[in-house]
Formats: structure tokens, C-alpha cells, sequence
């Protein structure tokens, strides 16, 4: 074995070492990683009221009721992962993403009714990027339920609405 | 002192250990980067301004993020330029390290301002999108946080690189640094699937189709593809400025040396 050949495989095992080291310190730090929890997590984890944590999820469709109170907007929505949901109620102005079936995550903490009561709303937005116009058509042709996440990619993203002409209005808000 | 002694001409055997000599000649890798790189600077400028004028004009708005999506014709290729400089940064550690090819020790030198400078337009214009779209410029989640520690390795290994007197000695530890550094690779790349981010996970990349129509994605890749060129262009730049620097050290430590200048190893 010449040096060089002893010093790749020292180099390549002091590395798979690191990666080993790395990847056990991850595994347990997992818990303090993630950004946020989700409401299934919530709930399987018996967080006690008044400690700050964030949750996250999609904010459900037909959930969000927005109220005034004196100058400050107050919003009062549900925030889902699918298996279990938790009511948030918000005081402040939200990003402009914020609507129903859209991402979100919310830093506060939990009310002793066992809803959250966010004093930061964050949007979350999720990794499909297309023209309005292809939106609209999928919405169109039934393909969309609005609040619900987009079809798959492939039924997408090289569609070319034909009536680009009849769709030029702005996008939704 | 003079630098180390070059190492001896590679006996015998092809191995990967020779294949990788013959372009760690010094005379050989200037000839050929000195022809390949004014067409990699051209044809990175050209793709990347084409790219851009595509992306930021003609491109059509994103459907939920208006005209906001734009960054995005900045800030993806800025980031897997980070993220691509580092592999390269690591590899040219790599080789370095077991090898001994000074040309391996001058190339990583040379490529991580370069990747800092990527990584911070990515960071830069991640928090001006972030803003607008998430409603905040920065949050540390496991995505942000590791390309922020990214930038914290290329500055470190910049900082390394120029804490010794003598260059040459600050290869090795560099090299060690910047292969420990590699770990943070899959974590960047992974770690928004690996855990809840408030960073979106990978579009172009994923498991089946990509999530970007065609109309924003051709853009995308060209861009992509011009700040490639570009990276490799600046990169090969610095790398050949890098070579002369140290030949004329050399010269001048000969000379300093002896006076009465004999030919003496003035090899890089």
C-alpha cells in the first residue's frame, strides 16, 4: 500500500466517521431542528399551555373569520395536516399569501381552551411555481379545488391554456 | 524557504493517482484553461444575461407569488452555484490532501471567494423573497440555518487559507476544514425534507416530474447553466492568477536566496 493509496482511505474513513457523527447529532436533535410542529404532533406530544412553540399546516378552507377589534384586525382560523386540526387566533396583519388552503406557520402558544393563540403568522408557500393562467384552467376544468394543494406536476406543467387571449385578467389575491 | 519540493514524477501503473497527474501539470493546465476560458466567460455572460432578461421580463407570473417568483431566476442558480462550488472545493481538498498536487491546493484557494460570493447572493436574495412571500427576512430553520453555516465554511476557509506566512503550509489544514465542511452538503440538500422548514421543499429536483411549468423553468436552466459557466470561468480566472503568484514567490525567494541566480526548482 503506498502512502498516497493509505492516505485516501484514512481521508475516506475519517469521513465516513464525520458523516456517521453527524448524522447520529441530527437523529437526536431532531426535535429541536424542525421549524415548526404539526397538529397531529400537537396533540401527540401533550405540549402544556404557555409554552412557545410553532405549528404548522394548511390553513383550512372555509375556516378563516376575520374580526376588528378597536384598530387591530383580529383572525380566527384552523390550521390542518390532514389527520387532526387546531383553532388560531391571530391579532396583527398577515403576510399576503395568507388564504385558505395555503401554508402556514404560527409561533405562539397554546390557550388553556386548547387553541393556539399565534402572536406571529408566518406564510408558507409550497414548491409549484406556474402562470396564473394555467392555474385558472385547471381550476376550469374541475382539475383544482380551490383550497385544496395542486394537481400533480405532470398533469401541468408543460399545459398551454389555449385562450391565453379570453384569460389576461389579474391573477387572484 | 522555498515552497515544498514538486512532487516526484508519478512512476509507472495508471493509476487514478496518474490520470489525475497529467492535468496537475502546471504548464499543461495553464495551456488548456487559457484556451478553454475566454469561450466559458463568453458563453456563461451570454447564457446568463439571456436567462435573465428571460426570466425577470418574459417570463409569466407565478400564480400565488405574482411578479415576487423573479428572485427566483437569482436566487436558485446562486444557490446551486453555493452548493456546486463547495463540491468542487472539496474535491480539489480531496486531492490535495492525498495526492499532494499543489495544483489541487491553489484551485480550492481559489474557488471558495468565488462560492462565498454565490452563497451570499443566494442568502441575500432569499431574504429579500422572504420578505414579501413568507413575511419575514429570516427564520432559523434547518434550510436557512445550513447555507448560512455553508457561508460561514467558505469564509473560514478563506480565513485559513490566509493565516500563514507561507501559503503553501495553509493548504493542508484548509483542505482538512473544507472536507469536514462537506458533511453540511446532503444536510442543506436534504433538510427540507428531513424535517418541517419554513423553506419550501426542491421543485426542479424531485421525485418525478419537476413542480415548475415549462415556461418558468426553460429560464431557470438557462440561467442556471450561464451562472455555471460563469463560476467555472471566474474559478479557472483565479486559478491561473493563483499559478503565477506563486511562480513569481518562488522566483523571488530564489532570487533572495542567491544572488548569483543559478536555474534552481522554480517549478510550482
Amino acid at each position: 500500500m503506498t502512502r498516497k493509496r493509505r492516505r485516501m482511505w484514512i481521508v475516506l474513513l475519517c469521513g465516513l466517521g464525520l458523516g456517521t457523527a453527524a448524522a447520529l447529532t441530527l437523529t437526536a436533535f431532531e426535535d429541536s431542528i424542525v421549524f415548526f410542529h404539526s397538529p397531529s404532533d400537537l396533540a401527540e406530544k401533550q405540549v402544556p399551555p404557555g409554552r412557545n412553540i410553532r405549528i404548522g399546516g394548511l390553513v383550512e378552507a372555509g375556516s378563516v373569520s376575520r374580526a376588528t377589534d378597536g384598530d387591530r384586525m383580529q383572525t380566527a382560523f384552523r390550521v390542518t395536516d390532514g389527520a387532526a386540526s387546531l383553532r388560531v387566533t391571530y391579532r396583527g396583519i398577515l403576510p399576503d399569501l395568507f388564504r385558505e388552503g395555503q401554508g402556514v406557520v404560527a409561533e405562539g402558544a397554546l390557550a388553556p381552551d386548547g387553541s393556539f393563540r399565534a402572536s406571529t403568522v408566518l406564510a408558507r408557500h409550497d414548491e409549484t411555481y406556474m402562470p396564473p393562467e394555467v392555474a385558472d384552467a385547471l381550476k376550469r376544468a374541475g382539475h383544482w379545488q380551490p383550497g385544496e394543494p395542486p394537481p400533480p406536476a405532470r398533469e401541468w406543467n408543460t399545459l398551454q391554456p389555449a385562450s391565453a387571449g379570453a384569460d389576461t385578467r389579474r391573477a387572484t389575491n | 524557504m522555498d515552497g515544498p519540493p514538486a512532487t516526484p514524477p508519478a512512476p509507472k501503473a495508471p493509476t487514478l493517482g496518474n490520470a489525475l497527474h497529467r492535468f496537475a501539470n502546471p504548464g499543461r493546465f495553464m495551456r488548456l484553461s487559457g484556451a478553454l476560458l475566454p469561450w466559458l466567460a463568453a458563453a456563461g455572460l451570454a447564457l446568463s444575461v439571456t436567462g435573465l432578461a428571460w426570466g425577470l421580463v418574459f417570463a409569466p407570473r407565478d400564480w400565488q407569488q405574482g411578479d415576487t417568483v423573479r428572485i427566483m431566476f437569482i436566487h436558485v442558480p446562486a444557490a446551486w452555484m453555493a452548493m456546486g462550488g463547495y463540491v468542487g472545493l472539496a474535491v480539489a481538498s480531496f486531492i490535495g490532501l492525498v495526492w499532494r498536487h499543489p495544483l489541487a491546493d491553489i484551485a480550492a484557494r481559489e474557488i471558495a471567494p468565488v462560492g462565498a460570493v454565490f452563497t451570499a447572493i443566494c442568502l441575500i436574495t432569499g431574504s429579500l423573497w422572504g420578505k414579501p412571500m413568507w413575511g419575514t427576512w429570516w427564520v432559523w430553520d434547518a434550510r436557512l440555518t445550513s447555507v448560512l453555516v455553508l457561508f460561514f465554511l467558505y469564509v473560514g476557509h478563506i480565513a485559513l487559507s490566509n493565516a500563514f506566512d507561507d501559503p503553501e503550509r495553509a493548504a493542508r489544514p484548509a483542505a482538512i476544514l473544507a472536507l469536514i465542511g462537506a458533511v453540511n452538503l446532503p444536510i442543506i440538500k436534504f433538510s427540507v425534507d428531513w424535517w418541517n422548514t419554513l423553506h419550501q421543499p426542491a421543485s426542479v429536483t424531485r421525485l418525478g416530474a419537476p413542480g415548475i411549468h415549462v415556461d418558468i423553468l426553460q429560464p431557470l436552466l438557462v440561467t442556471g447553466l450561464g451562472f455555471l459557466f460563469v463560476f467555472a470561468a471566474l474559478a479557472l480566472l483565479r486559478t491561473r492568477t493563483g499559478i503565477l503568484e506563486r511562480r513569481a514567490r518562488a522566483l523571488m525567494a530564489a532570487r533572495a536566496a542567491e544572488p548569483a541566480a543559478t536555474p534552481s526548482a522554480v517549478a510550482v
